[in-house]
């Protein structure tokens, strides 16, 4: 790979462009895409390449070539900087996931607690979460207990498409969560996106288990796992 | 923790040191291969390892095909499998086939 084409990739993968990078492996030539301006059937393969997040290869012209996407990373919004989002943290980083924690109460999202690796943001979880607009690569999560906190970001995430909506809180606490939000006019259907209780069913009782089982549901439902289904 | 997938950031940090690099990718497999197409393993010059392209099987044999890569620059497309005896005498103990390509990443004013 040319120095300035490594220096190209790396900078669209800085600003999150989707780019691919298509490889013929006879000799090595590169081209990014979509700024290269591949041949039709190149540029469709990468296309559906990036679409699926999965490698592909492909004959062009006698050779055999190689796509590989880089779409951006997977975010992860947790809503509420508490215990458990201090366990949750390391590892969505760990993961691949772009992290951002959202709470407005100036004690909790700290660097001290968090460190750099991690947005933090201390808006009204309402006022971050359209200006954060969840899109279908992204997870959502609330932990503060409080609805004050809790329900308002939920509303926002219920109408995104974002691909996993946890809450945490017990199946009474969930229940009640249920009836607010049905009170401030969401359909039931929305209600039944909501992951809760959130994670999945491994007994969890510390922190890092909790995050761990949050990590594994937010894993499995992107993988379209089987055990992701409620 | 950081990104353990992100093979390529760590590669291009060490070109940044300085190092030289050559970066190992599947880009094929068949059968039950270990890593999917994609995976990256990253090879210093001076012996640093990062990523795989399979659970461990090969990436001792992908190391010395870099060395080749990183000295004159030239690409390989290496096969692996159980079927293929005549280049590598590594196999997969999994049975699975994979294809992988090497390339030198060039550093800034090389």
């Amino acid at each position: 790979m040319k120095a300035d084409f490594l220096a190209r990739l790396q900078r669209a993968r800085a600003a999150d462009r989707a780019v691919a990078v298509a490889t013929r492996l006879t000799d090595g030539a590169q081209f990014l895409h979509p700024e290269d301006g591949l041949p039709a059937p190149l540029a469709a393969a990468a296309d559906a390449a990036l679409a699926s997040d999965a490698a592909a290869s492909l004959p062009h012209e006698g050779a055999p070539w190689f796509i590989q996407p880089h779409n951006p990373r997977l975010r992860l919004i947790v809503v509420g900087a508490v215990h458990v989002a201090q366990a949750l943290v390391p590892m969505a980083l760990g993961l691949g996931f772009a992290v951002t924690v959202v709470d407005p109460r100036r004690a909790f999202a700290t660097e001290e607690r968090f460190g750099t690796g991690v947005t933090l943001v201390d808006e009204w979880p309402d006022e971050a979460m359209e200006r954060l607009a969840p899109d279908a690569r992204t997870a959502i999560v609330t932990l503060t207990h409080d609805p004050k906190l809790d329900d308002p970001a939920l509303e926002v995430a219920l109408r995104s498409p974002a691909f996993y909506i946890g809450a945490l809180g017990s199946r009474r606490t969930h229940a009640k969560r249920v009836a607010r939000l049905a009170e401030a006019g969401l359909p039931e259907e929305a209600m039944a996106r909501i992951a809760a209780p959130v994670g999945l069913a491994i007994g969890a009782v510390t922190a890092p288990e909790i995050a761990l089982s949050i990590m594994a549901e937010i894993v499995a439902r992107r993988r379209g796992a089987a055990l992701a289904g409620r | 923790m950081s990104d353990q997938e992100d093979i390529l950031a760590t590669a291009a940090g060490w070109l940044a040191e300085g190092e030289t690099v050559a970066l190992a990718t599947v880009v094929e497999t068949w059968g039950s291969s270990p890593r999917p197409a994609g995976s990256h393993l990253a090879v210093t010059a001076s012996g640093r390892l990062a990523g795989s392209v399979s659970g461990g099987c090969i990436e001792g044999a992908v190391a010395e095909a870099a060395r080749r890569t990183m000295a004159d620059g030239t690409p390989q497309l290496l096969d692996f499998g159980i079927s293929d005896e005549r280049a590598w005498e590594v196999g997969l103990a999994c049975g699975g086939k994979l294809k992988v390509f090497v390339e030198k990443l060039e550093g800034q004013a090389a």
